[in-house]
């Protein structure tokens, strides 16, 4: 009951965001339209409609992690989080009320890119799996921004999840250019990391491909970890007294 | 059963000992004053007692639960309006109510009857539909009282309540402040000593991080042989500070 309380809260404050409709939504699509008309005048494989509209959607999500970072920064930062850990709230209580809510955004935001890949020629074929799949990468990214959301301030947020992250998550996630051409040190962290294995799972589910479990279980395994440590540094650092 | 009995409290911030083994007990019902000046460690203590701050030794029983081996239970106990105006300012007045009842365990029917009520109680019907980043600062001021009382705690903190508040504006709430005293034990900290005066059952003097005086306000005035309230507040509180 407290969480659903506090999740609902969340939620309402998320949709009354006109930031959230337009880089949660309008932005993955506005960008799949430009690579879309790009392939057309010039192809190429990558932007290939099947792998380019899960890649897009995959890059649409590194906007929940500034979401749920932004969110959690403003509220350590205000009066109401004081209130809130006076109350019988539990660090289970407060990472789950932040993630849930973003969980039916992220749900929206992949059905919205996938549909508007359609009419571009996108296979709706493998939708169901696609879509599932797309739920553990956006668990991912939701998990990061609470990291972040515990760690950093407001201004910190803005520049880390705003523009750092989404650098980092677009070049090395193969979005944009086939990190195996660049090779050497940058494709082995890109390797190392999830934003690639993301995008895979989700090219891979898209078309029913083989190998989808493969890319899929660092992601999840990697947004399992961050979600306990971001309990763990938010509730250091508002029980500690720290903001 | 006393409402708050503290054991030793302190708190430490590296070198600085913001609360020195604090020993203080306040009876279930009573409206109690925490007076000192700034950094005299009166936010640190009642930060240590909502559950916001573990002491760094010894402990506190409020209503008979230890904050640092029953601190759920505790808290469940108690409510806190913070200094800053704590609200969620993209919820309108009446989500506001219904969040913090939610928070506190009701469910959606008995969060809904809880806010209509507390609209009615705190008159803030007129404003329940506002945004409450909309409110002015009085509004908030009096919603974030409100979300302190939807829970019914048995015990409330309520830091600096009237601050910055018009003097209509304070003695408004003053007149809700008085209207709960009997419904709950309250401690209140202030910086207006004429508030303090006026609706404190006892009030705690405390300076350099520990409890310098104890009493009623007269009792206080009497102690320090003082003409007036505010010049017993300077001898028992600001005279210590002065000292090297």
């Amino acid at each position: 009951m407290r969480m659903l309380a506090f999740a609902r809260r969340n939620l309402m404050e998320l949709i009354r965001d006109p930031l959230t409709l337009f880089f949660g939504a309008a932005f993955p699509l506005v960008l799949l339209g430009l690579l879309s008309a790009i392939q057309r005048s010039v192809p190429v494989p990558l932007f290939e409609i099947n792998a380019l509209t899960p890649a897009i959607a995959v890059f649409g999500q590194s906007f929940l992690t500034l979401f749920a970072a932004l969110l959690i920064a403003k509220d350590r930062a205000s009066a109401l989080t004081q209130r809130l850990m006076a109350s019988p709230m539990t660090g289970a209580d407060f990472m789950l009320g932040y993630a849930l809510p973003l969980l039916p955004l992220a749900l929206l935001q992949a059905l919205l890119c996938l549909l508007a890949g359609a009419p571009l020629g996108f296979s709706l074929a493998h939708l169901p799996g696609t879509l599932a799949v797309l739920m553990v990468s956006a668990l991912f990214y939701i998990a990061l921004g609470l990291l972040f959301g515990s760690l950093l301030n407001e201004k910190q947020v803005g520049g880390v999840c705003g523009a750092l992250l989404t650098n980092l998550s677009a070049w090395l996630s193969g979005i944009w250019f086939d990190v195996r051409l660049v090779g050497g040190a940058f494709a082995a962290v890109a390797n190392a990391l999830p934003f690639l294995h993301a995008v895979e799972a989700a090219r891979a589910a898209a078309v029913g491909r083989t190998g989808v479990w493969g890319h899929l279980l660092p992601v999840a395994a990697c947004a399992i970890v961050l979600l306990a440590v971001a309990a763990w540094a938010f509730l250091r650092r508002m029980r500690g007294g720290k903001r | 059963m006393n409402a708050i009995e503290t054991r030793g409290l302190t708190r430490r911030f590296g070198a600085v000992e913001a609360v020195r083994s604090l020993n203080l007990i306040v009876p279930e019902g009573e409206l109690f004053a925490l007076l000192g000046v700034n950094g005299a460690g009166k936010t640190t203590a009642i930060r240590m007692l909502c559950g916001l701050l573990p002491p760094t030794s010894g402990d506190a029983l409020l209503l008979g639960r230890s904050i640092t081996r029953e601190s759920a239970a505790a808290r469940a106990l108690l409510n806190v309006s913070p200094q800053e105006t704590a609200v969620a300012g993209g919820l309108s007045v009446r989500e506001n109510l219904r969040f913090i009842a939610g928070v506190y365990g009701m469910d959606r029917r008995a969060a809904s009857d809880a806010a209509e009520a507390m609209l009615e109680r705190m008159g803030l019907t007129e404003v329940a539909g506002r945004r409450a980043k909309t409110l002015s600062g009085g509004w908030q001021r009096r919603l974030s009282i409100a979300m302190g009382l939807i829970s019914r705690p048995k015990l409330l903190f309520l830091d600096e309540p009237t601050l910055g508040l018009d003097v209509l504006a304070r003695r408004e709430l003053w007149r809700v402040i008085e209207g709960l005293r009997s419904e709950m034990t309250i401690v209140l900290t202030t910086h207006y000593l004429e508030e303090a005066e006026a609706l404190a059952d006892r009030v705690g003097i405390m300076a350099k991080g520990t409890l310098k005086a104890l009493g009623t306000p007269a009792q206080l005035v009497s102690q320090s042989g003082c003409a007036s309230f505010e010049d017993a507040f300077v001898a028992l509180a600001a005279g210590e500070e002065a000292r090297p």
